[in-house]
């Protein structure tokens, strides 16, 4: 395996900004990842968005993802992903959250644990994108100002894209009444 | 219908009621597309001139299920969507049938996922599976003419098999999931 290149002209920006946050970072192609924690996040992201140097004023997609059986080791169980793109400098950076859930994440408790703040105050646009991270994964964002579902219903009984959910569901697919034709 | 030469001078010909009124009813069949994939876009051909579905007297493609008596179910059909799919059946006057078009709509096709009704015929009364991924459009014509054959078949009044008796039946989804709260903000004072 080639060893990254860790030459984003934004990492050096970062360390100076935040002496007291620990990022990890990693390089894939060209694609540059860092790794914040959740309590920093926020103060990063505004730093990325605001500092002229930096400049994302574009968030091009907020995601997660479940590394439940990941094959190798990951500082949590789910990651909130950002995808930021500067769209004056053409610069892409990928920032990642890790979060380890203290409930059990089968059911649709929302878990404590697994929040992060929200950056619709930073991009109005992440609005739906959390909405659909929470909806799949459970992650709230706190001071989302509309947080709810997006894609499922409001009572749907789990969050389908955690690994330990069926893929087939647990029945939601088929419970719902039957219309024959002669019903009476 | 090449009855001219048959009418006698008077023109009057005699025939019975159903023939009549089921000649009526194949020869222009309205459907109601429920186009939710891919299936819709070949379902599109199917009406437009290559194709001209006019041909089979079925090219009135009405968007309110009052006005239609064909429901084409085209593509996969979401859990989310499925009751939507019931209500409009509901609201479709007598009588009705239903194609299901494509293996999703019949089946759920590969998507054999949570999401995703493994085949609308669970849920709501198909009268004709028209297979294929998508089905070319004269297999759809195919499926319509089968339609035509199923109302030429039809007795008037209907001779009690159950097949077209009126729908009385609510079309709310009878799941029932855990409570979740659902707070519009989370963590705002
Ligand atoms: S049957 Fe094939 S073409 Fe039709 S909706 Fe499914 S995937 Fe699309």
């Amino acid at each position: 395996m080639a060893t990254p290149v860790l030459d984003h002209p934004d990492l050096p920006r970062l360390k100076a900004a935040f002496p007291d946050v620990k990022f990890l970072a990693s390089e894939y192609r060209g694609q540059t990842t860092v790794v914040v924690p959740a309590d920093a996040l926020h103060r990063v992201m505004r730093l990325l968005h605001d500092d002229p140097a930096c400049n994302y004023d574009f968030l091009s997609d907020v995601t997660a993802a479940d590394y439940l059986g990941y094959p190798s080791r990951t500082p949590g169980r789910f990651a909130v992903v950002y995808l930021l793109l500067s769209t004056n400098h053409g610069r892409r950076l990928t920032i990642k959250t890790y979060l380890d859930p203290s409930v059990d994440t089968l059911g649709n408790e929302l878990d404590p644990a697994l929040i992060v703040p929200s950056v619709t105050d930073i991009w109005p646009g992440a609005e739906w994108r959390e909405r659909e991270v929470f909806d799949m994964y459970g992650i709230q964002f706190r001071d989302h100002p509309d947080h709810r579902r997006i894609l499922t219903w409001e009572t749907y009984p789990a969050f389908p894209l955690r690994k330990d959910y069926p893929l087939r569901g647990r029945g939601e697919r088929e419970r719902y009444r039957v219309m024959p034709r002669d019903a009476r | 219908m090449g009855l001219e030469a048959a009418l006698p001078v008077d023109n009057i010909l005699t025939t019975q009621l159903n023939r009549v009124i089921n000649w009526a009813r194949r020869s222009a069949v309205w459907p109601m597309p429920f186009a939710t994939a891919c299936c819709g876009i070949e379902l599109m051909a199917t009406a437009s001139s290559r194709f001209d579905l006019a041909r089979f007297g079925a090219e009135v493609f009405r968007f309110s299920p009052r006005q239609a008596d064909l429901l084409i179910v085209a593509g996969r059909v979401s859990i989310k969507m499925l009751p939507v799919l019931q209500r409009i059946y509901v609201q479709m006057t007598e009588p009705k049938w239903v194609i299901s078009m494509g293996a999703c709509a019949s089946t759920g096709g590969v998507f054999d996922t949570y999401a995703v009704v493994q085949g609308i015929d669970q849920f709501i009364p198909v009268d004709v599976y028209v297979p294929g991924c998508p089905p070319r459009p004269e297999m759809l014509i195919e499926g319509v003419m089968a339609i035509q054959r199923i109302i030429d078949n039809e007795n008037i009044p209907y001779d009690g098999d159950g097949k077209r008796l009126p729908l009385e039946v609510a079309v709310t989804p009878t799941y029932e999931p855990a409570a979740q709260p659902v707070d519009v903000t989370v963590g705002a004072s």
